[in-house]
Formats: C-alpha cells, structure tokens, sequence
C-alpha cells in the first residue's frame, strides 16, 4: 500500500494527562504502519489547510486500528481533542520510516521517551518484544501524570524520573541510566531535541548506536517541499547538501547521522 | 470535448500543471496521482550548483494559507538532468522546468545545460522572495526583468515562462516588460511576502523572518493579477495562486489564464491536480462547453 489521503473514523478518544488525548483510529493504513512512522491528521476547520504529524503509539494491524497519543499544542490538535466516537476523519499516511527494529537483534535496547516523545515508544516496544527482546523503557515526564506507563509495562521494564521529582527518578532519562546503573547496548529515543541532543553525546561517548526520532515544523509530508530538513553529517543522497527531509528520510536518524 | 490547451506551440492535454516547489520533481507525488493526468510538471527551482536553503522552521500555517521560507534548496542541475528528468520522461506530461539563480550567469548556465535535453519549457523564477540574492532582485523592477528576460531569451532553445511576483506596484508594466524582451509567456502569482510571529515565545515563526504567502487566503488577489497581465500582453498567462478546485482553477481561466497550476493546495489534499483537471471536464459536460479555450478570458465584463 503506498501513501495515501484517506478517512478513518474515531473509534475512541480520552484524555489521559493535562492537554494529552489518547485517541484510537480506525483505518487500514494500520494494516502498514511500524513503530516511529507518522501520520498527518488534517483539521476539519478548512482555514487551517495542513496535516498534523502526529506518532503511531500503537498500530492494530488486524485490527485495523491507529492510536495516536498527542498534546495539545494549538488551535488544530484543539480542535481534535473535540472530536468523538463515530467521527469521520481526514488522514495522511503512512508516514515515513520507523525505528530498525532489526538493529537491536540480540542487544539490550533501551528506549527513551521524553513527554509527547513517550507515545511511539509503545508501539517500538511491543514489536521488540514480538522479535524476542526484552526492552528496557525510561519515560521521562514533565510532572507526575505518568501517561502511558501502564501499556508501556506489558512489554518491558519501565523507569520514570521526573523533572519536579514527584514521581520515579528526578532529572531526566539520562539521569535515570547513570543512578540505575543500567547499560544499553542500542539506544532508540524520542522526546524534545535537547533530550535528543544529549543522548546523541552519550552515545557517541559510551560508543552505542542510537536512533533519534525527530521532528520539525512540516508541511507536505511527504518530501516535495523540503520544509522540514534537519542537518546532516553526510550529503544525502537526495538533497546532494546537508539536509535530510524528516517527513520521508525520518523521522528516525541514527545519531551520527544528524548534526543537531 | 477539447481539453488541449497550447502555450507557446507546445501542447498540453490539459490546462493543469503543478506549482513549482510543490511537487518536487513529480517523484513524491506519484505515489498519489497518475503523471499521465496531468497537463504537465512543474519542477522545483533548480540552480546551476546546488543550494542549501534557508534555516527552519521554514514553514508555518497561517489563516487560510500557509508561509514558506524553503531559500530555494535544490540538488543543482547535474542531479536534476541525471535523476528527475528520466523519471518524468516515462510520463506522458510536459516538464517544465524552474529555474533559478544569485546571477544573470548563473540563470544562463543552467537554460544552456536544458537545451539539450527533451524538456518542453524554462519557467524562470525571478520572483522567489525568500533568498537574499538573486531571484526576486530580478523580478521587482521593469528595467531588470528585460534584461534578463532579454539574455535568457537569447540563450534558451525551449519557450521560456517568465514567473512573475505579485510583490511589484504594478503587475502589467511587469508583465508588458517580459513581454517586450522576448518572454514566450507569462505565470503568476508567485507567493506574497508575509510574515508570522508567535506572540508566547515572542519570536518569528520562521527562521528567515519574512515567507512567502500561498494558499487560498492569496486566490482573490492572484485571480486580479492574472486578469490585468492577461489584459496588457498578448503571450499566455499561466494562474495560479491558492487553486484547489475545479471552481478556483476555471476562475483563472475565465480570467485569462491559457492553463494553471496547483501549489500549496497539494499538501491539503495530494489529489488536488487531478481533481482540477476532472471537475474541469464535469463544468465542460454541464456548460455545454466543447472546447476549454472558450473558457480562457471569458468573463462577461
């Protein structure tokens, strides 16, 4: 199945923590859809005209069901937040490429999810889990609301911090690593890009493959307009300059990859 | 029923073209829509070197529209004759493609390098308002876009549009401009400089400060500008500006557009240009229309 615009329709939606939904979609672009690939979610109100990238938390591909977790960050997830069971929706999707679950074949993966980062974690851990891994999950919260723990437990083990310190380790995921004692043998990350950044440096000071799930402002999504690139280490083999597009060489790089 | 539409001796199976810049090179698409449908292909400006671009954020959605500041990044000719031209090649649709340049000189290297490859025409970006050199410096006043008009002319083996700003005082003395130095057409609008500030960081949505407005919120003032170019000069208009429909795309045409092009619009929905050039056919069959040139111009005024 290539891309494509198509409807799903609402199948269930809650609010999980301050301003984050927790909404499952039905659609047979599950059928297709892999850990750390996106879908664009298209606003009903016509004057704000583009898709919305938002993770795969978790694909039900017999099912034939998405579920995106999201925060609300202005007037278009506002307006998905209002949405409810029954609903028709526009989607854009699948979209681009996912985390090598391949990559962690017999090594001690552990996953990083900072905030709305946390969301495709789920759907990265259940398919290590299904390749015969036993992830290791550090979520790291703003807060308290410790979204998603529950799920993220059924596939591996999870340690939190915080960084008020109300719940789990206080700092952040990193923080969790070094009081924990933990050691990864292949990191696969996704949160804020100072996170992000920083795993980059502890990865390439502890000598460990990791990959970084990005993000940028988007337009197309699927690499015509060139908006959202992030540098690069290496002149790809597309741009033939420093800059990869997120939306279809990502949104997973590895981290030697990309110079951010 | 005709849907043929000839601009400058070439012929198009259809009026319906992509905007440059919003179609890559036709590759990112075709996993959404048939080439063979379209009219033709508009490429993605592309210089004789290749250019970085701007910094992000580079885009950012505005009431109705959206702003760009993409600086033109592109892979530089070489890579466009190796690699994008022979995908577009398997294609029944005419390729045109954008071209874009710092210089004069460096406009002339890459119209040399097309003349000898089976692309149909030059469209020649002199209105890009998101880079500090070049592109639009060219297009904002009548004596400038003559001359380089009038030195690609002289170079160029194919027809050569010239795609005009709207960010000018007056659109016809550009237009009539073009014209006199030899443009075999017209396109326009390119997008309208805007710009966007988030008002809880206090900073500008992209990078680059000002971008480039497109999408329906520019339609109105893009069908007005293609009503007075088409109205000062004889050679073909290409409209577009905010098209996304059957409806928006025969407004241009009854404005005086010989053909139009789907930009912005392709990122709401990547159907867009077949479906313009579908329900351009559905008010055919309902006007009674036989043939689209009927069409062109024909407002009541």
């Amino acid at each position: 199945m290539s891309k494509q615009k198509a409807t799903a329709i609402v199948a269930e939606q809650r609010r999980i923590a301050p301003d984050i939904y927790d909404m499952w979609l039905l659609t047979d672009l599950a059928k297709e859809a892999y850990a750390g690939q996106f879908i664009g979610v298209y606003p009903k109100d016509g004057a704000r005209l583009l898709p919305r990238p938002i993770s795969i938390c978790e694909a039900d591909r017999e099912g034939g069901r998405l579920r995106i977790v999201y925060r609300i960050a202005g007037k278009g997830t506002e307006e998905f937040a209002g949405w409810r069971s029954g609903q028709s929706v526009e989607i854009l999707g699948v979209l681009g490429n996912g985390f090598p679950i391949q990559a962690a074949g017999g090594k001690q993966a552990v996953l990083m999810g900072g905030g709305i980062g946390i969301p495709p974690m789920l759907q990265l851990a259940k398919e290590l889990k299904a390749a015969g891994g036993e992830p290791i999950i550090i979520a790291g919260y703003r807060e308290g609301q410790l979204f998603l723990k529950k799920d993220l437990e059924q596939y591996g083990k999870v340690y939190v911090a915080t960084e008020d310190g109300s719940a789990g380790i206080k700092g952040n995921v990193l923080t969790v690593m070094e009081q924990e004692g933990l050691a990864a043998e292949v990191i696969m990350a996704c949160g804020p890009m100072p996170m992000l950044k920083a795993i980059k440096a502890y990865g390439a000071e502890k000598q460990i493959d990791a990959y970084l799930s990005l993000e940028e402002r988007m337009a197309c999504g699927v690499g015509a307009c060139l908006g959202c690139v992030c540098k690069t280490t290496h002149k790809d083999g597309h741009s033939h300059v420093n800059n990869a597009r997120i939306c279809t060489d990502g949104p997973v790089f590895e981290a030697r990859e990309v110079d951010i | 029923m005709n849907t043929k539409v000839k601009i400058a001796g070439v012929e198009f199976k259809n009026p319906v073209m992509t905007a440059s810049g919003t179609f890559g090179s036709g590759m990112e698409y075709s996993d959404f829509v048939d080439l063979n449908r379209l009219g033709g292909v508009v490429t993605k400006g592309v210089a004789n070197v290749p250019w970085q671009g701007n910094p992000v954020p580079r885009v950012a959605e505005t009431y109705g529209g959206m702003l760009n500041a993409i600086g033109l990044q592109n892979p530089g000719i070489d890579v466009l004759i190796e690699r994008d031209l022979p995908f577009l090649a398997q294609f029944d649709t005419r390729v045109i493609v954008n071209v874009c340049g710092k210089s004069v000189e460096d406009y002339l290297e890459v119209v040399e390098r097309l003349g000898d490859t089976e692309v149909d025409m030059l469209e020649i970006n002199v209105s890009c308002p998101n880079v500090k050199e070049g592109a639009i410096a060219f297009g904002q006043k009548a004596d400038c876009l003559y001359d380089i008009t009038s030195r690609i002319k002289k170079k160029a083996k194919q027809p050569v549009i010239m795609k005009l700003s709207p960010n000018v005082t007056d659109i016809t003395e550009m237009a009539k401009a073009a014209e006199a130095a030899g443009a075999d057409a017209l396109s326009l609008i390119n997008t309208l400089t805007g710009m966007k500030i988030d008002i809880h960081r206090r900073t500008f949505a992209l990078a680059n400060k000002t971008g480039g407005l497109s999408g329906p919120a520019i339609k109105p003032v893009a069908v007005r500008m293609v009503y007075q170019a088409a109205h000062a000069v004889k050679i073909p208009v290409i409209g577009m500006g905010g098209i996304g429909s059957a409806e928006d795309a025969i407004e241009f045409l009854l404005a005086g557009a010989s053909a139009v092009a789907v930009g912005a619009m392709n990122f709401v929905n990547p159907y867009a240009t077949v479906e313009v050039a579908e329900g351009i056919e559905t008010y055919m069959r309902k006007y009674g229309i036989e043939d689209v040139a009927e069409l062109i111009g024909g407002v009541k005024e």
